[in-house]
């Protein structure tokens, strides 16, 4: 026993460096198995350190995100016009249509370069936001909600190796799947397009609405370059996103308020989660 | 030796605002993303012991983790680069010249001895820290590119902030 002592102390630089690696591997596993991130016993420290400096920075983007309210305005004025007719119903800053809420937030944090990018929102459980609510800006869909602490979020971006969303060519209505490699982030791939439909470039791609996670219709992108493989059951094509992830400083999030009937209703069926 | 120590701390907490205020938001491409926090290893005193020189890695890595949301993988990679630090300053050596300074510096030994020893280092955290966050060996091109761009371009920060900060003394 003594000798073994001995031995783990002239050597004690290794183990503790195995030590040290298992714990950090401990960590990366159990995030990526839950797919979460630290922010529920943290994001109290980090979220206030990152506000505040999100606070000095964002007199510098100030011009963009003044240019994306406006169009947001225009494009709620056009709305309204249109609707003038039907009941339409304000509360603060939600505008409630049908099934949906829209809650207004800032992006404090925000990373393009990464596998896997995630935001970070001003806005939390105390504003009605909860996990796996879609999260959408002026020109389309945004990320996921993956996590929520008392005042801030975590968004799952697009910009997510990880990440899934379900798609539709809104000229034809097919649905496919959209995804992003990790490689350019103005680009994600459209996969499980049935062989029988022919994309061209500038066809336009909206969320499909089968989630329950985002409205029908969001603006995804455009078709960049449509592939069509010999012997494979389904094509695949490139898009163009149509948010510059690069960019984005206000977005909202959408709260499905049907959302826990639609799952109760699934769950019936036996097919649901 | 008291002075020393509160200059690394200071130098700790600087490199961790740096990196998650200024340096996370860069992107070239959105592709390249510097680690500059490294360089805290890197400068970390030659008579640093063994089991400070790994937990101090291991708190640097994990602090960045916390920021960015990312657990575990800076952390992993961080320790893993301060591991090797003993065996590459080792092989570096020739004869007992490190007794003249107190850290490894562009002034004390030479810029093509600390380029040498810092391309090593951080290529080895930037080589692991790529490969975990990908955690597959899918894009086992895209990600060696990756690590290789921004081992290019966190050197290129590591030795502009030698020159702006630790003046030559000899």
């Amino acid at each position: 026993m003594r000798h073994f002592f001995a031995y783990i102390f002239k050597h004690y630089f290794f183990f503790l460096f195995l030590i040290l690696e298992l714990l950090s591997f401990s960590f990366i596993l159990q995030n990526n198995f839950q797919n979460a991130a630290f922010l529920n016993s943290t994001g109290k420290f980090t979220g206030t350190i990152i506000n505040s400096y999100n606070n000095i920075t964002e007199y510098l983007s100030l011009k963009k995100a003044n240019s994306d309210l406006i169009k947001d305005n225009e494009m709620l004025r056009n709305m309204l016009a249109e609707k003038s007719g039907k009941k339409w119903n304000f509360v603060n800053n939600y505008i409630s249509d049908s099934s949906f809420r829209y809650i207004g937030a800032k992006v404090i944090k925000n990373s393009i370069n990464r596998q896997k990018n995630y935001m970070m929102l001003n806005r939390g459980l105390k504003d009605g936001i909860g996990v796996d609510m879609g999260v959408v800006s002026v020109d389309g869909v945004v990320g996921t909600v993956i996590q929520v602490s008392e005042n801030y979020s975590l968004v799952m971006s697009v910009l997510n190796i990880s990440n899934r969303i379900n798609a539709r060519i809104k000229k034809n209505g097919h649905t496919g799947t959209i995804e992003w490699d990790g490689k350019n982030y103005r680009k994600g791939i459209l996969t499980d397009i049935p062989t029988h439909v022919i994309l061209y470039k500038g066809d336009t791609i909206v969320t499909s609405g089968n989630s329950s996670v985002f409205p029908e219709n969001v603006m995804i992108g455009t078709v960049d370059e449509y592939f069509s493989e010999k012997g494979h059951k389904f094509n695949k094509a490139i898009v163009d996103f149509s948010v510059d992830y690069n960019n984005v400083y206000y977005v909202y999030v959408i709260s499905n308020l049907m959302k826990e009937e639609q799952l109760k209703l699934q769950e019936g069926t036996g097919d649901g989660k | 030796m008291g002075n020393s120590f509160i200059k690394n701390i200071l130098r700790f907490i600087i490199l961790i605002l740096v990196q998650v205020t200024i340096l996370d938001n860069i992107n070239f491409g959105g592709y390249v993303n510097p680690y500059l926090y490294v360089y805290f290893i890197l400068l970390l005193p030659f008579e640093v012991p063994g089991w400070l020189l790994l937990i101090s890695a291991f708190l640097m890595g994990i602090s960045i983790d916390v920021f960015e949301n990312t657990m575990g993988i800076n952390a992993a990679a961080t320790v893993l680069m301060a591991f090797f630090r003993p065996v590459i300053l080792k092989s570096l050596s020739s004869g007992k010249e490190y007794e003249k300074m107190d850290k490894p510096s562009i002034g004390g030994f030479g810029f093509s001895w600390f380029f040498t020893y810092s391309v090593i280092l951080i290529f080895i955290h930037h080589l692991t820290l790529f490969y975990l966050e990908v955690f597959r060996f899918t894009h086992f091109f895209a990600t060696l590119q990756r690590a290789i761009l921004s081992t290019i371009f966190t050197l290129i920060l590591v030795i502009i902030v030698q020159y702006i900060f630790e003046k030559p003394s000899k």
